[in-house]
C-alpha cells in the first residue's frame, strides 16, 4: 500500500518505522531495522528521507510534570471571537508561553481552541483575564479546568 | 486617601479595564473601562459575576489600584463583609459606586 502524504509517497514499511518511532523515538536505525526485518541503511535512508520532507518534525521527550513535581494545572479554552480577529488572536494566543496548544474549530460557529498550563488557579485565572480577555476582538472565553487524564497520545496508533 | 478626580473618573485603557467573569477563566464578554462604565455593567452582567468578583475582592483592587479611588474601595469591602447575595448585591453596588460618582461630580474634593 502507498499512500501519498503532501507530495511524498509513504509505503507499508515507512509507516511500520513512524509507528516504531512513535512509541520510542531512540530506537536505533539496527533495532529498528532488526524488528521490521530490514537492513539498518534501508531504515536510516526512509528516516532521512521522511524528516527531509517533514513527516517527521521532531523528535521530543514527553514529560510526565506531575512526577517531576512541578505544580500545575491545565485548562481547555475555548475562545469565542469577531470572525474578522480570529486568525489574529490564535496567532497571539500560540506565542504565550503557557498556551501549549491552539487551534480553530467549527460547530455552530466558529472559535479558538487552547491548552493552557498554570501553576495554579489563581495564576491561570490572572493570565486569562489580563493577557486574553484584553486581545481586541474577544467576545467570551469558556475555560475547563483538567482534573484528569485518562489517555494522552500525540498521534493515533493506527497509522 | 482618594485619588485625584481626573485619575478617578478616567477612562483606563484597554489593557487596565475590568473584566467581567463568573468563575475562573470563564469570561463574559463585559468589560468597563471606567468607573462610568462600570456603573452601567453592574445592571447587564450575571449576578454570579458580581458575587464571584466581589467576594475574591477583585472590586477593590481594581478601583483601588487602578481608578486610585480609596473611599469606593472601602465602601465595596465593608459590602463584603456583610456577605450580600444576588439581586440585593447588584442594588446595594449599584447604589455605592452611583452615589461615590454624584458626590465626586458635585464635591470634586471628594476626591481628596
Amino acid at each position: 500500500m502507498k499512500i501519498k502524504s503532501q507530495g511524498v509517497a509513504l509505503d507499508d514499511l515507512d509507516w511500520r518505522i513512524l509507528q516504531l518511532l512513535q512509541e520510542n523515538a531512540r530506537l536505533t536505525y539496527t533495532e529498528i531495522g532488526n524488528k521490521l526485518d530490514v537492513a539498518h541503511s534501508t531504515v536510516y535512508d526512509r528516516i532521512q528521507r521522511m524528516e527531509e520532507h517533514g513527516i517527521i518534525k521532531k523528535y521530543k521527550a514527553v514529560v510526565d510534570l506531575e512526577k517531576s513535581g512541578i505544580q500545575q494545572i491545565m485548562a481547555l479554552m475555548t475562545i469565542h471571537t469577531d470572525p474578522k480577529e480570529s486568525e489574529r488572536i490564535a496567532n497571539r494566543l500560540a506565542k504565550f508561553p503557557e498556551v501549549l496548544e491552539v487551534s480553530s474549530s467549527f460547530s455552530e460557529e466558529l472559535v479558538i481552541n487552547a491548552k493552557v498550563v498554570a501553576q495554579d488557579q489563581a495564576k491561570m485565572h490572572s493570565f486569562i483575564a489580563q493577557s486574553i480577555a484584553p486581545l481586541p476582538g474577544v467576545l467570551r472565553i469558556r475555560t475547563s479546568i483538567i482534573t484528569k487524564k485518562y489517555k494522552e497520545e500525540t498521534s493515533p496508533s493506527f497509522l | 486617601m482618594a485619588g485625584s478626580l481626573s485619575r478617578v473618573l478616567r477612562s483606563v485603557l484597554r489593557e487596565e479595564a475590568f473584566y467581567f467573569f463568573t468563575s475562573i477563566g470563564n469570561y463574559t464578554g463585559q468589560s468597563a473601562a471606567s468607573l462610568d462604565e462600570f456603573l452601567q455593567k453592574i445592571k447587564e452582567v450575571n449576578i454570579k459575576s458580581l458575587e464571584f468578583h466581589l467576594y475574591r475582592e477583585d472590586f477593590e483592587k481594581w478601583i483601588a489600584q487602578t481608578l486610585g479611588d480609596a473611599k469606593l474601595a472601602e465602601d465595596i469591602k465593608g459590602l463584603r463583609n456583610m456577605k450580600v447575595v444576588g439581586n440585593a448585591l447588584r442594588d446595594r453596588l449599584y447604589f455605592l459606586v452611583s452615589r461615590r460618582l454624584k458626590d465626586l461630580r458635585i464635591t470634586p474634593q471628594a476626591s481628596k
